[in-house]
């Protein structure tokens, strides 16, 4: 009984952070802190990942996109996964700041899987041969670009905010089944050039973990492009809720 | 201290040259829109108060 009433407690100050005005508060004061770590993170990942690790056996100096590659890769699959959480609030609350930064993650996500294309076709020319291949995991990452250009587009050409919405957030709890696929796709379909997780190589029968001199870098680069989208996140729901706000008054003035 | 990329040298920088653009241009676009959203905003507070 405690219990429930302890969780229901934590609930509701949930919900509480997410009413537009004291989401505004709280935002503003904790943007500038992930400003700095994110900072901090990235440019510390990658200038150690560059400049001071080896290059590998294998793959020379070509893992060195590593650190670009699998942090893009990460973020554009959970941006997915945030889109896919705000869109269903919405449909199930009419939560206005869960749609809107559902709406503010698709410009962060979509760049986020041009990198990860990008960075890994010039990463498979070398070693693979080609820079492209229809394999299941680039594949369903291909349409998880379009799935994030669709969400996008279709919010721009709808005017009425809460039709948008609703449909946005259709697209998006669709478009979630390729975010999934695009990470797990490897595991299930046994075929293509894509190696499974990046940081630890499986071969089915024996695991190689990835070596700590690149994986130490690599981690702090993932933090650092985590807290980079926390920030743009914060910063484009900011806009949203202003956006939303403008529109409003906009409207009185019309009406006066 | 450039280090040495051997064979490679052309996709790394480029791997690197082409995700700074991408990032470039999403942290400027959303830094400017909300720049100019916060302005206009406070024009239009403004002119309520008025």
């Amino acid at each position: 009984m405690a219990l429930t009433w302890k969780l229901s407690s934590y609930w509701d100050k949930f919900w509480h952070l997410a009413n537009p005005k004291v989401f505004m508060g709280w935002s503003s004061r904790l943007l500038p802190i992930i400003i700095v770590m994110a900072a901090f993170c990235l440019s510390t990942g990658l200038i150690w990942g560059f400049f001071f690790t080896p290059d590998d056996a294998r793959q020379g100096s070509t893992v060195k996109i590593i650190y670009l590659h699998v942090p893009a890769a990460l973020v554009a699959i959970n941006g997915y996964l945030l889109m896919f959480i705000g869109s269903l609030f919405w449909l199930i609350r009419r939560q206005h700041v869960s749609v809107l930064i559902a709406k503010a993650t698709a410009p962060i996500g979509m760049a986020m899987t041009a990198i990860a294309l990008l960075t890994g076709a010039i990463w498979g020319q070398p070693m693979w041969g080609t820079y492209w291949v229809w394999d299941p995991r680039l594949t369903s990452f291909f349409v998880l670009f379009l799935f994030y250009i669709g969400y996008i587009v279709l919010w721009s050409a709808i005017e009425d905010h809460d039709t948008a919405a609703d449909l946005t957030s259709i697209l998006a709890l669709v478009g979630c089944g390729f975010a999934l696929l695009s990470r797990y796709a490897v595991l299930f379909w046994s075929q293509g050039l894509h190696q499974g997780t990046t940081v630890t190589i499986s071969d089915g029968v024996q695991q190689e973990r990835i070596s700590d001199v690149f994986f130490q870098p690599l981690l702090l680069s993932m933090v650092g492009f985590c807290l980079l989208f926390l920030a743009l996140l914060l910063i484009g729901t900011r806009t949203e809720l202003r956006v939303r706000r403008l529109k409003m008054l906009e409207l009185r003035e019309q009406m006066l | 201290m450039m280090p040495d990329l051997g064979n490679y040298a052309v996709e790394v920088i480029s791997a690197y040259g082409l995700s700074s653009i991408v990032l470039g241009f999403l942290i400027l676009t959303s830094v400017v829109r909300n720049a100019r959203v916060k302005q206009r905003l406070a024009d239009a507070e403004a002119r309520k108060d008025a």
